[in-house]
């Protein structure tokens, strides 16, 4: 087993795509909770909706995938808004059931019968990308970069785009936070009936946030899309939410950088002990285990990861201790 | 420190550099392929085998491959490009055809490969004959489908299975809602643990659909033969449960250090216990009836719950861990349930031997096999004793007391934490018998709880969050909703209309039915 040829393979995976795609779904997730206090458990709603806006777009009515970006967009204005009227005037913890439960029946919609015409139901649908990749500025053979640090052109286009996004979305949220909007926001997370009573409108803030959140959940839906180039219903299960919200608060939660910097570690993490898991497989020093378990037992440990983050350090790598024990209401 | 940590990640940095790049790539197993998995139409889980998959470039074969015993295969390619995938139909079981869709026109389709890509390619299967036997008037192939999708919803993971229903509307309409009220009770045996849970210690417990598969899987084990493995997990948790009836009954009687000891040599004996007998394996080898497994996983349910809330939750609460932190706890807790189920058990659907083929019993309109109606009057039985409990003993009076507020209910002298284990106890023993009942009417597969989850949260939702008779009436509306609400739509999307029933519950009531104006926020 060469542990070094892993940890190469898992720095890789950790600027590669699928941690760009991760961070960006994040950054919406981190506007939600870290920023506004919104516990929302179905941000994978907001990415089921975005990929099949570019997958029903691009496969179904042979769009061009940049009317799929859009069409997703909207269908995530119309998710956050039916979401957000019922459940943003209730208590924190009956958005959280409310919102996982709305991603589910999404998932299940979307997985149905009778939406087969359109969604392919379970088998989902296929052939995405090309629309994205005729685009490509790079040589879609070649590869790029250096040492273990190689990714085909490809990739590397579709890393561009999305870090771009990360990126830009970064900066947007900064900016946001820093201004008279965000301090409202921020003091919604803090004390809801405070900034009630200084006159300001807390559903219509919640409402903006959740909007804006899901929007670029959404956008991370539509880059998994045309990254995979097929999607299933059944990729959207309320695991991925998990997974952001480990990723979340790993990185720090309230923070610009807290999803970037979580999501790569959860996915050198990842990767590193799916690796490590394999060689030991390989040398035969897990004789007890198959090869299915060992995703198994990944995902046990993220659970277990998310426990230990919470229990001994909430603030996760970057965050500030003091800003995330308050106890949102 | 900062100073050496950054040392060492520009160390690491600069080692992934000087790695050649030829030999990182050599670990991907040699760039281009297609792959995919050929599953029965009726359980896609189940592989069919023998199937030739033959790949052209132009006109030239240059690859085939043959589907393994799972229904797996994989060709490999020479480099990027066009190819064009040809399913040979003679190869395919008579019993089946090749499901035509957008990509895959007669068992052939064009692909296309990028560098490197090991692309998977989705080939599905129909019974034969179920294309045409499509009724006529369908216009487009698509109407064809979506009418498939129905007739498979049976087999699929997401819906129910429900024996014998059949006949006209009104026939149909008994039977679903005998169905309705067997799906109902479980979910509220279920689901008055999740509620007493919440109302007891504010924690929305995501791991409480965990606690049921636990249940199903232990009766499972016990009931199959429990060699080695079983004898372990029962040794650590007769450890673990002395210990913490020990610190119920014994805190006060016994000095503290002596009573830390005490529970802890439990923990250490019942955990030395079952290395023993893991050694020993498959040396002791025992097996009971189901009815005895049931009781067997109700009793380790209920230790399972009462070691949650005694060293996990109390020492958070102790550490004035909020609210919100407590809820994400319980989902890592999910998680590792879950997949710890999974690594001992398995990804198999299982049934309990010898209850699967039933002759049906006939009520009037409607007919069920002999163990649902067992389930019913078990169900009912144990909610009419939650309920005796609740209302007449000591315990059960405290339990609603510390639900209803829990500062009054400790400042009256109610000793809330032992209350509160009590809670955990009962809920966990609950949840672990409405696995059993639950997977002996459905399959028992590692997810089934995390299923029923969310129809448990709809289910105290609709009843009102915190109130055990809640969780009851909710369930059963829950059951019968969801059972109805395939007498006019796909099956498919029980679950959703239960969850849609829950936010509608959300807009007009959020306290829930029986839930007190004040409890919402």
């Amino acid at each position: 087993m060469d542990i070094l040829m892993i940890l190469a393979e898992a720095a890789r995976s950790a600027v590669g795509p699928v941690a760009a795609i991760y961070a960006l779904a994040a950054v919406g997730l981190n506007l939600h909770f870290g920023y506004t206090g919104l516990l929302n458990f179905g941000q994978v709603g907001f990415m089921l909706v975005g990929a099949y806006g570019v997958g029903i777009s691009v496969a179904v009515f042979d769009l061009p995938v940049l009317v799929g970006f859009l069409v997703g967009l909207g269908c995530a204005l119309v998710l956050a808004l039916l979401l957000g009227i019922p459940t943003l005037r209730l208590r924190a913890d009956y958005l959280a059931i409310t919102t996982i439960a709305a991603a589910e029946v999404l998932r299940l919609v979307y997985r149905a019968g009778f939406a087969e015409p359109v969604t392919n139901g379970v088998y989902g649908l296929q052939n995405l990308s090309s629309g994205f990749r005729e685009v490509n500025p790079f040589d879609a053979g070649g590869r790029y970069g250096f040492g273990a640090m190689t990714f085909t052109g490809n990739q590397m286009w579709l890393m561009a785009v999305t870090w771009g996004l990360v990126a830009l979305f970064a900066v947007f949220t900064w900016l946001l936070i820093h201004s008279p909007w965000g301090r409202v926001i921020k003091g919604v997370r803090e004390d809801e009936d405070a900034v009630r009573s200084l006159g300001k409108n807390v559903f219509a803030y919640k409402m903006q946030a959740l909007v804006l959140g899901g929007l670029i959940g959404a956008l991370a839906g539509a880059m998994l899309a045309v990254h995979q180039g097929a999607i299933q219903p059944d990729q959207f299960k309320p695991q991925v939410t998990f997974f952001l919200w480990v990723i979340l608060l790993l990185g720090g939660a309230g923070r610009v950088f807290g999803p970037i910097i979580g999501s790569m570690a959860f996915w050198f993490l990842m990767n590193f002990t799916d690796g490590f898991l394999k060689g030991l497989g390989r040398e035969g020093l897990l004789p007890f285990l198959d090869g299915p378990d060992y995703g198994a037992i990944q995902l046990a440990f993220v659970g277990l990861l998310l426990v230990l983050l919470i229990v001994f350090r909430p603030q996760g790598l970057i965050g500030d201790r003091k800003e995330m024990l308050i106890n949102v209401k | 420190m900062r100073t050496r940590l950054v040392t060492v990640l520009l160390a690491l940095i600069t080692a992934f550099l000087v790695i050649p790049g030829a030999v990182a790539t050599a670990d991907e197993q040699g760039g281009e392929s297609l792959h995919g998995q050929i599953g029965q139409p009726d359980d896609r889980d189940l592989g069919v085998e023998g199937i030739e998959i033959a790949v052209f470039e132009g006109d030239d074969e240059i690859e085939a491959a043959t589907t393994d015993s799972d229904g797996n295969w994989e060709v490999g390619l020479p480099g990027p490009g066009d190819y064009r995938v040809v399913v040979d139909q003679e190869s395919i079981p008579s019993e089946y055809e090749v499901r035509e869709t957008v990509l895959l026109v007669e068992g052939e389709a064009e692909v296309a490969v990028e560098a490197d890509e090991q692309r998977p390619l989705i080939i599905a299967l129909d019974e034969a004959g179920a294309a045409a036997e499509e009724p006529a008037e369908t216009e487009s192939p698509e109407g064809g489908d979506a009418t498939e999708g129905e007739e498979e919803a049976p087999a699929d993971d997401e819906a129910l299975e429900v024996e014998g229903v059949s006949g006209g509307f009104g026939d149909r309409f008994a039977q679903l809602t005998a169905a309705g009220l067997l799906f109902g009770l479980v979910i509220a045996v279920s689901a008055i643990g999740l509620s007493l849970i919440f109302g007891t210690t504010q924690i929305i417990n995501f791991s409480h659909g965990d606690m049921v598969t636990f249940g199903a899987m232990m009766a499972l084990l016990f009931s199959s033969g429990a060699a080695g493995m079983g004898n372990s997990l029962l040794a650590i948790f007769a450890g673990l449960g002395v210990a913490i009836l020990l610190g119920a009954f014994m805190e006060g009687r016994l000095g503290r250090t002596l009573l830390i000891v005490l529970q802890w040599t439990a923990i250490f004996g019942g955990i030395a216990l079952a290395t023993l007998v893991g050694v020993l394996g498959d040396g002791i080898d025992w097996q009971v009836p189901l009815w005895l497994a049931a009781v067997i996983a109700v009793a380790m349910g209920a230790v399972l719950g009462g070691t949650m809330e005694r060293y996990l939750w109390r020492p958070l609460r102790k550490r004035n861990v909020a609210l919100i932190q407590m809820f994400i706890v319980s989902i890592g807790v999910a998680l590792v349930l879950r997949h710890v189920i999974l690594v001992l058990f398995g990804a198999n659907r299982t049934r309990y031997a010898g209850f699967q083929v039933q002759e049906l019993v006939h009520l009037g309109p409607v007919s069920m096999p002999p163990r649902d109606l067992v389930i019913i009057g078990v169900a009912l039985v144990v909610l009419v004793l939650v309920a005796c409990l609740l209302q007449f003993t000591r315990i059960g009076k405290a339990m609603r007391a510390v639900s209803d507020n829990r500062d009054l209910a400790e400042s009256s002298g109610i000793d809330v934490d032992r209350v509160t284990l009590y809670v955990w106890l009962l809920g966990g023993g609950l949840a672990s018998l409405g696995g059993v009942l639950f997977g002996l009417n459905q399959v028992v597969d590692y997810e089934m709880g995390f299923r029923l989850l969310l129809l448990m949260f709809a289910a105290v939702i609709l009843g009102g969050l915190g109130t055990a008779y809640g969780a009851m009436v909710g369930g059963l509306a829950v059951g019968l909703v969801a059972m109805l609400s395939t007498l006019w739509f796909p099956a498919q999307l029980m679950n959703a209309w239960a969850l849609a029933l829950m936010i509608l519950m959300l807009l007009i009531r959020p306290q829930g039915l029986l839930g007190s104006r004040e409890r919402v926020g």
